[in-house]
């Protein structure tokens, strides 16, 4: 879907980006993951041309975006900021149906399409007529996720979105991001500093530094296979949080005993986190999971005790543990 | 102070019809160039904040527009853009710059660096950008700056009248000349509730929201140009020859009143200051000026005079006055005051201006030049018997006077001689003498009949006609009122007069200001 290939960007001697090269497969959700300064936002800002490289190409299914008019490549690009980014002479409505609007749908489409996002977001309809310094943090981004999927970009760009809210509703939108069925169809690249936002939405997560990659994989392969030392250090806090949210159920399938089912279990797919499993005890009384695998017609039966054993005995096969 | 307000509004009745036409004039004065300032300066400051490197000398050059005073920069405008509209449309609009680049730059580079950035993402172009999130977003800030052009506007315009552009400085700078508070204060309160009145619009439109801020910004230039359309109505008319005259003469019985009654004199006229008014005549900006018959610039511009056929000037005959105990304590000063007597007629008087002013020789210079021409001249005695103190007025003329008179006392008798030269105006003049500070001074003898003596209308009307009666009036009437003696009359007559330029008066063959209505009237 994205081809990166050898990009570059030098401001000045500086090298910003530094001949980097990824691909992003459709559907996938990528996270660009490092310190301030790493080039991961040059990275993304270079996708859309908002930053022009020095070096190197960018491909879009395939076409050069290079060869396409900047304004055209990005009305069908979403693009999600972190300060928002919303007009503030512009209703709530209006804000969402900028790229619309470029795209002269009419009228009717537009509303319909807005509502429909509203309703999609938890956003009550009172608000389609608001100014955005009236909302809350929580609520202008959600604005502004809706502004960058009104028009149903096949990509999905988005630079530290949920960086300037408060823990709380961090993780509230976070939660309804994965959720919400309009993402999971699309390509995204995402900026974040936040290591724990990286394992919880990444697909695979990109690590970089001083404007290269050190590390690209998925969440499980950076912490149990990690590249080097930075890989192992940038990872150090909260291992074990992290290591919880990168295992799937999948990933520890063989050491789950295979039991029949007791009364009253959770059903669960193989493709849950390990982190979200044990989550789902707090819930409920009861003490039993109820597993399905993700491919094959299996099913695993697993209270606590069993599981936590599962999870030690995965860990104990990785060679560098 | 109920009384002055009482005479104010009848004043502003009975001027009804020059008050709406001035403050006409003022709106649009003030609109025009705020248009063009906005047309010039908006896409100005839009491109200073595309090329921040160019923002810096862009300020620069209109920052020091704004410092040059406002009557310099129109005396600049004269030689460049001559009088009337033209010059202070574009003096004004200069003033206007400043605010409107300013608070446009200031705006646009405010705008939120990530709303930019989001609009650029969402894949709008850069005119969208500018006309859709820059300009509606900077645009309370750029109002700011309209808002202080306004003003500014407002208060500068009244100086157009300086230049013949009209507006309210024609009553405030009349007022002023005449010592006339309610003509002043016609002027001023229209002009300051002018600047009231735009600055509270102009602030509502800043308030309101954002939303309504688009229709407002579609009003706005509709609503200027109308305004500016203002300044056209009341010179829908005009005439074959232009008159220019000072805010002084405009307002005087001895001026364009008795023009107007006395010969039914029609002509197009504008408002000038006497500053420049002879320059614009030399220019062809204008036909007929009102001046002093002895001005230096008659002979620098090569004009001429016209005769006042049916004498509604008075005569100002110029003679020394003295106190009558002076003339006691000094028994020889009389006689050698006298020496001038006759000596110096209109043509040489204005010769002598003529070298102080353009010249620039030192008036003592020119008075011991003109002594030594006319054999009267003898070097000082070095006096020790008393000193005689002599005054003058402010103006070039009086100065050269004082300077004779020094030379001759000097020169023919044993007293010394102390000046007081340049003595503000006619009344500061004249309470130095009558207090004992001053012994003698030159005084016209029109500034004695209607300054001093304040005439009632009968008497005047009863001696103007003739020189002679008035300076049998004021001698008689000064040595009864207040114990001073006029001695005799130099000769020349320093009155207001018409004037036209030599060249323009012999084709048209206009010699008295009967011959110039005669001419107006033809058709």
């Amino acid at each position: 879907m994205i081809k990166i290939d050898h990009l570059s960007k030098s401001f000045g001697k500086i090298k910003a980006v530094d001949a980097i090269s990824f691909e992003v497969a459709e559907g996938e959700n990528l996270i660009l993951l490092g310190t301030s300064g790493c080039g991961k936002t040059t990275t993304l800002k270079m996708i859309n041309r908002l930053i022009d490289p020095t070096g190197g190409k960018v491909f879009i299914n395939g076409e050069n975006i290079m060869d396409q008019s900047p304004e055209l490549l990005r009305r069908g690009i979403g693009y999600v900021l972190q300060n928002n980014g919303l007009f503030p002479h512009y209703t709530v409505a209006e804000n969402i149906a900028i790229v619309p609007q470029l795209l002269n749908w009419d009228k009717k489409q537009i509303e319909r399409r807005v509502s429909e996002l509203l309703e999609k977001l938890h956003l009550d309809k009172k608000y389609l007529s608001v100014y955005p310094n009236e909302l809350s943090g929580g609520q202008q981004q959600r604005v502004g996720l809706a502004r960058a999927l009104v028009a149903d970009p096949p990509v999905l760009l988005m630079d530290e979105p949920f960086g300037a809210l408060d823990n709380v509703t961090r993780s509230k939108i976070q939660a309804e991001f994965k959720a919400l069925d309009e993402l999971k169809r699309k390509t995204i690249v995402m900026v974040t500093h936040d290591v724990q936002e990286a394992f919880e939405l990444g697909d695979r997560i990109c690590l970089m530094d001083k404007g290269k990659i050190v590390q690209i994989g998925t969440p499980a392969e950076l912490l149990f296979n990690p590249a080097n030392a930075f890989v192992k250090d940038f990872l150090k806090e909260q291992r074990l949080q992290l290591e919880f949210k990168a295992l799937r159920l999948n990933d520890i399938w063989k050491y789950l005993p295979s039991q029949t089912p007791k009364q009253g279990s959770i059903n669960l797919h193989g493709d849950v986190s390990f982190w979200s499993a044990i989550e789902s005890f707090k819930f409920t009384s009861t003490e039993h999971l109820h597993i399905k695998h993700h491919k094959k017609d299996e099913y695993r039966s697993a209270g606590f005790e069993e599981l936590m054993a599962a999870f030690y005995q995965y860990k104990k096969q990785q060679p560098h543990e | 102070m109920n009384e002055q307000q009482q005479t104010l509004w009848q004043f502003m009745a009975q001027q009804s019809d020059k008050l709406l036409t001035q403050t006409l004039q003022h709106i649009g004065l003030t609109f025009i160039s705020l248009i063009i300032a906005v047309l010039i300066g908006l896409p100005l400051g839009i491109f200073i904040a595309r090329k921040r490197k160019l923002s810096g000398p862009v300020l620069g050059v209109a920052g020091v527009l704004q410092t040059i005073p406002s009557i310099a920069l129109l005396g600049f405008m004269i030689p460049l853009l001559g009088i009337g509209a033209k010059p202070a449309i574009v003096a004004l609009l200069l003033y206007a710059l400043l605010p409107i680049i300013r608070n446009t730059y200031t705006g646009l580079t405010g705008v939120d660096a990530s709303v930019k950035e989001a609009a650029v993402a969402m894949g709008m172009s850069k005119w969208q950008i500018l006309f859709k999130v820059e300009l509606p977003l900077a645009m309370p800030v750029i109002l700011a700056g309209i808002r202080t052009a306004t003003v500014i506007n407002v208060g500068v315009a009244t100086l157009a009248s300086y230049i013949a552009a009209g507006g309210l400085g024609e009553f405030i700078f009349g007022g002023i000349s005449l010592n006339n508070t309610n003509m002043i204060l016609a002027g001023a309160i229209p002009a300051a509730l002018l600047a009231i009145l735009f600055d509270f619009l102009l602030s509502r439109l800043q308030d309101l929201n954002l939303k309504k801020l688009k229709t407002a910004a579609a009003i706005l230039p509709v609503l200027l140009l109308i305004l500016a359309c203002f300044y056209f109505i009341p010179s829908a008319y005009g005439g074959k020859l232009t008159a220019g005259f000072t805010p002084e003469f405009m307002g005087r019985q001895d001026g364009n009143l008795g023009l107007r009654s006395k010969y039914g004199l029609k002509i197009h006229t504008v408002v000038i200051s006497d500053a420049v008014m002879y320059k614009a005549c030399f220019e062809k900006e204008l036909d007929v000026i009102s001046g002093y018959s002895t001005d230096g610039r008659l002979k620098a511009y090569g004009l001429v005079v016209l005769d006042d056929d049916k004498k509604i000037f008075p005569p100002y005959y110029a003679a020394p006055i003295v106190r009558d105990d002076a003339l006691q304590k000094f028994p020889e000063l009389e006689k050698t005051l006298n020496l001038l007597s006759g000596k110096i007629n209109d043509s040489v008087m204005t010769d002598l201006n003529y070298r102080t002013d353009y010249l620039h020789q030192t008036p003592e210079r020119v008075a011991k030049d003109f002594l030594v021409a006319h054999n009267l001249y003898q070097p000082e005695r070095g006096g020790s018997n008393g000193t005689v103190r002599i005054g003058s007025k402010i103006f070039g003329e009086q100065y050269i006077l004082a300077s004779m008179y020094t030379i001759l006392i000097k020169g023919y008798t044993d007293y010394d001689v102390a000046t007081k030269t340049g003595l503000g105006g006619t009344k500061i003049c004249f309470d130095a003498m009558t207090n004992n500070q001053i012994d003698l001074y030159p005084e016209y003898t029109g500034t004695g009949l209607l300054a001093i003596l304040q005439a009632s209308q009968k008497d005047i009307d009863a001696v103007t006609g003739d020189k002679e009666k008035t300076y049998n009036y004021v001698k008689n009437e000064f040595e009864r009122r207040y114990h001073i003696k006029w001695l005799q009359p130099l000769g020349f007559n320093n009155a207001y007069a018409l004037m036209m330029r030599k060249k323009q008066a012999d084709q048209l063959g206009v010699k008295t200001i009967s011959n110039l209505k005669q001419y107006l009237e033809r058709k």
